[in-house]
């Protein structure tokens, strides 16, 4: 199992800023966070290890008793997106319940990140925006017949429809992973991340943040950025 | 467009303010552009008639056009673009649209603008 650390977050939407050479460049800002860990999966308990997550609060009546159960156990209010992170045991372990983290322990600018979240839902499409069809053609005597995907298959040879033939059905809605997208700034005091270019969603949906599953990551470690910086400074000397 | 999440806002309004003098659509404006060539970077200086304006937090912009040896140029500048060195407002222009699209179908005298007095407010 991949281990890598995430955090979950909420698209707030997109931006434009100048770099240093003039140019514009376009990112996305996401409201990470703070995300409480509800629980921490273990080996023994639930056969494999974990850190659950629970960001944005909730509506105490829309929480079930068990669901509740957890929330209590963290000692916090009830969240509305919940989700796991797996993490090895050695990672678990600087975690505890109940403990809140924020963008600024888990990002740091320059990262590389993978994101996850829900595409903004088409409807039922037709072949051509769906899978980018090219149709058939609009001249020479076509009658009713336009944006249809054409033949589907052979004849006796195979005499089925191979699994996997690209046809109309629902578009977007769906879980989508962007990967390797760069951090551009982690804004604590505002526990806000924002991101080069864009991610799944639309602006208010949730996603999660991991360190990017392509990139050769260390076990994670917290980052403790006010402290780290004052015990750097002196070894430095 | 819709407006903007106020975050979205609030991160926008921390873009370095520009301190440039106001102008209107229809004014003659000098831009003052930097350019950069390989290693060296010199500043280039762009005449024209403003003929939009466009607002909206750091992505506002405004479209100069000019006519450069019969042939009609117009660039578009980022408000907030750091190539835009400076802006020196010419001639005022007095224009009754907001934007100038119209100047593209017409040359020479046909393309001119009538001269918008300004008045000094400051009179106790």
């Amino acid at each position: 199992m991949l281990h890598r650390m995430g955090l979950l977050g909420k698209k707030v939407g997109m931006m434009q800023d100048f770099d240093e050479k003039g140019d514009w460049f376009t990112y996305t800002v996401i409201t990470v966070g703070p995300c409480v860990v509800l629980d921490i999966k273990t080996k023994e308990r639930d056969g494999y290890t974990a850190l659950k997550l629970g960001f944005d609060d909730q509506k105490p009546h829309r929480v079930n008793r068990p669901d509740m159960g957890v929330f209590a156990k963290a000692d916090t209010t009830p969240k509305r997106y919940v989700r796991e992170i797996r993490l090895s045991a050695e990672e678990c372990v600087q975690f505890e319940v109940g403990q809140t983290l924020t963008p600024d322990q888990v990002f740091r600018p320059g990262d590389t990140i993978d994101v996850t979240g829900t595409s903004k839902g088409k409807g039922f499409q037709g072949v051509m925006k769906r899978y980018h069809f090219r149709g058939t053609r609009a001249t020479h005597g076509s009658h009713e017949y336009f944006r249809h995907g054409g033949s589907i298959g052979c004849r006796l040879t195979p005499g089925r429809v191979y699994k996997g033939r690209k046809m109309p059905g629902q578009m977007g809605n769906k879980r989508v992973t962007m990967q390797n997208i760069a951090i551009s700034k982690v804004l604590a005091d505002k526990n806000l991340v924002l991101v080069n270019g864009g991610i799944p969603g639309s602006a208010e949906g949730y996603v999660m943040l991991h360190h990017a599953a392509k990139r050769l990551v260390p076990a994670f470690k917290l980052i403790q950025p006010k402290q780290a910086t004052e015990t750097a400074e002196p070894a430095a000397e | 467009m819709s407006t903007p999440h106020p975050i979205i806002q609030e991160l926008e309004a921390q873009s370095p303010a520009r301190d440039f003098p106001e102008f209107r659509v229809g004014d003659t404006v000098r831009v003052h552009v930097r350019i950069v060539e390989g290693q060296r970077e010199r500043v280039q200086v762009f005449e024209g008639v403003v003929i939009r304006r466009r607002r909206g937090g750091n992505r506002g912009s405004f479209t100069v056009r000019k006519v450069s040896y019969s042939v009609g140029v117009e660039r578009t500048f980022p408000f907030f673009s750091p190539r835009v060195e400076k802006i020196e407002v010419g001639s005022r222009g007095r224009v009754r649209r907001n934007r100038l699209y119209y100047l593209r179908q017409r040359t020479g005298k046909a393309a001119r603008i009538r001269a918008r007095i300004v008045r000094e407010k400051k009179k106790a």
